[in-house]
């Protein structure tokens, strides 16, 4: 109980010391991109503009989380052992253990909270945005019937919202999950913050392949045997990101079937369990 | 405190009553210790890889049940998309690259560059095949816009040549609804839009009636279809007598199908097919 709320003191003092480093300022460049993108593409169709707006906010939704995730988490180690916080944090009765997943919990709670905040702001402009193009309808068919009228409000508002959208959303919060572990992981073992961040990029675009290298590995394919290793060698040690890539359906008004929804959940926990249990075995034996 | 910092991890170490070479062997146990760490973390890594697989294998199964990722990332798409595109697509910003080629299409379309339009198009919709919007879009521009400047071309002196790059652009429209059909065969708006091209611009209304029934069937589709579908096969040789039943299903389901064009039909078909009085729908 003790070590729980050490743990819980850690991170949400990380969670505070990254609010403090202005951290949300990408939430203004979000806000810029979306309400930017919505004056600009008001001249097309309003399907045009609703699916424009989709692209580019979940879109952004993503890079954004995703960079987050791992900016925020490659410097916690390296810049606690150049402050010499760790010293005193490790002084006191605190397993390496609590203190690696108070950092996690830190960097979870934030991961949620901008995803909550750019999910708010999203759907604000998508709102205002359907309001607009609803009164402007609404003044086009005022001399139409009420069935017109009623079938044009419809294919507005089945162009804005849908419930999918959800889903993908809580799917860019777990792959961003599985990032800010996998990066926790690397920088036990990373000399600096810096090495760390471009390791954990070098993977994000690895682990967009990995299913393709598993695939070509259980396909059987003949090559030479040292392909089909590094294949192997891939699908392995890399974590599979393709299976959290469900925004560009779920923007083009795909529904995520519950079951496929729920594993894919399951699968970015295990991820997230993990490279965090790897962590703290890495970390249990670094020398400080 | 005197310090020192070691080469291999930043460890410190009280040195002052340790000799050079009781540091030296402490630094390499430390060093086996963290590298046997770190072989298991890898070892450990790819055992849990291994787990993962099934998992993996079965999301991936599901997922393209489902018809979700679509995308082919080849190199067709990387020699369209530059090597940029093609690393923000590989990265998973598939659907804002789209929206940005998109903008550039409207672009393309102020200009009528119907060229790069088609392009264009080509690699949006390589990118997002699951949105109906842009097959849609890209058909219609393609079907409706492009054919119709190629015909009205005035640096084409020959009419012959101004027919056929009308005919290919028609083409290319209904090719991109039919890719658009083979990639979200689960929904009735791409049925309904091929309908409405074969009829108008190919005439071919034995295939506009199967797409505008085709459309029909899904429980979402507007109540049109059935009735398009019905006025089509009328022109269809041999499926007059089922445009008969069907459009005449229609009329007695009450006023809201009882349309003057629906009407029209119906009676033409009762005198072609010689219906008998009795049955005809002005006895109902």
């Amino acid at each position: 109980m003790k070590s729980l709320q050490g743990t819980w003191a850690i991170g949400w003092n990380t969670f505070t010391e990254l609010v403090r480093m202005k951290v949300f300022y990408f939430l203004l460049i979000f806000a810029l991109l979306i309400i930017g993108n919505s004056a600009f593409v008001a001249k097309f169709s309003f399907q045009e503009q609703f699916q424009m707006l989709k692209d580019i906010s979940l879109g952004a939704m993503s890079v954004f989380s995703s960079l987050l995730a791992i900016l925020a988490t490659a410097n916690f180690l390296p810049k606690d052992i150049e402050d010499r916080t760790i010293y005193t944090i490790l002084a006191k009765p605190v397993p390496r253990f609590s203190y690696l997943l108070g950092k996690l919990v830190g960097i979870l709670l934030l991961l949620a909270l901008s995803i909550l905040l750019m999910t708010g702001l999203f759907l604000a402009v998508l709102w205002l945005r359907e309001r607009g193009v609803l009164a402007e309808t609404r003044a086009q068919l005022a001399g139409g019937s009420a069935e017109d009228l009623a079938l044009a409000l419809k294919e507005v508002t089945g162009s804005t919202f849908n419930a999918n959208l959800f889903p993908g959303i809580a799917i860019i919060f777990v792959k961003s999950a599985l990032l800010a572990s996998l990066t926790l992981f690397l920088s036990t073992f990373a000399s600096s913050g810096l090495f760390a961040i471009l390791m954990a990029i070098a993977i994000y675009f690895i682990g967009h392949l990995q299913a393709t290298a598993r695939e070509f590995w259980l396909a059987g394919v003949d090559v030479h045997w040292w392909s089909r290793l590094l294949a192997a060698g891939v699908a392995l040690l890399f974590p599979d990101l393709q299976a959290f890539n469900y925004v560009d359906d779920v923007i083009a008004g795909v529904a995520v079937p519950t079951g496929l929804f729920l594993q894919t959940l399951s699968l970015g926990g295990l991820y997230v369990a993990v490279y965090f249990f790897l962590a703290a075995i890495v970390f249990a034996g670094r020398e400080l | 405190m005197n310090r020192k910092r070691s080469v291999f991890s930043g460890s410190v170490f009280r040195n002052g009553s340790l000799s050079g070479g009781a540091v030296s062997a402490l630094n390499t146990e430390n060093f086996s210790s963290m590298i046997a760490r770190r072989s298991l973390a890898v070892v450990l890594l790819a055992g849990f890889g291994a787990a993962f697989l099934p998992l993996q294998i079965r999301l991936a199964d599901e997922a393209k049940a489902a018809n979700f990722r679509k995308t082919a990332l080849n190199l067709d798409l990387r020699e369209r998309i530059g090597q940029m595109g093609f690393l923000a697509a590989l990265s998973g910003f598939r659907s804002p690259l789209a929206a940005f080629l998109w903008i550039e299409v409207h672009t393309a379309w102020e200009n009528t560059e119907w060229g790069r339009m088609a392009g264009l198009f080509d690699t949006v919709t390589t990118l997002q095949p699951r949105s109906i919007l842009y097959w849609d879009m890209a058909a219609w521009h393609m079907a409706y816009n492009a054919s119709v400047a190629a015909m009205q071309d005035q640096k084409q002196p020959s009419e012959a040549l101004r027919i056929r790059a009308q005919r290919q652009y028609f083409n290319l429209g209904r090719d991109l609804l039919e890719r658009g059909i083979r990639n979200n065969p689960d929904k009735y708006q791409l049925y309904l839009q091929l309908g409405v091209l074969l009829r108008d611009k190919f005439e071919d209304h034995c295939g506009a009636a199967a797409a505008f029934l085709r459309a029909s069937e899904f429980p979402d589709a507007p109540p049109y279809c059935r009735r398009f579908a019905g006025y089509e096969m009328a022109k269809c040789p041999g499926r007059e007598r089922e445009s008969y039943e069907l459009l005449k299903k229609l009329y007695l389901e009450g006023d809201r199908q009882r349309l003057p064009t629906l009407i029209n039909v119906l009676r033409e078909m009762e005198k072609k097919l010689d219906i008998p009085a009795t049955e005809r729908v002005e006895s109902h």
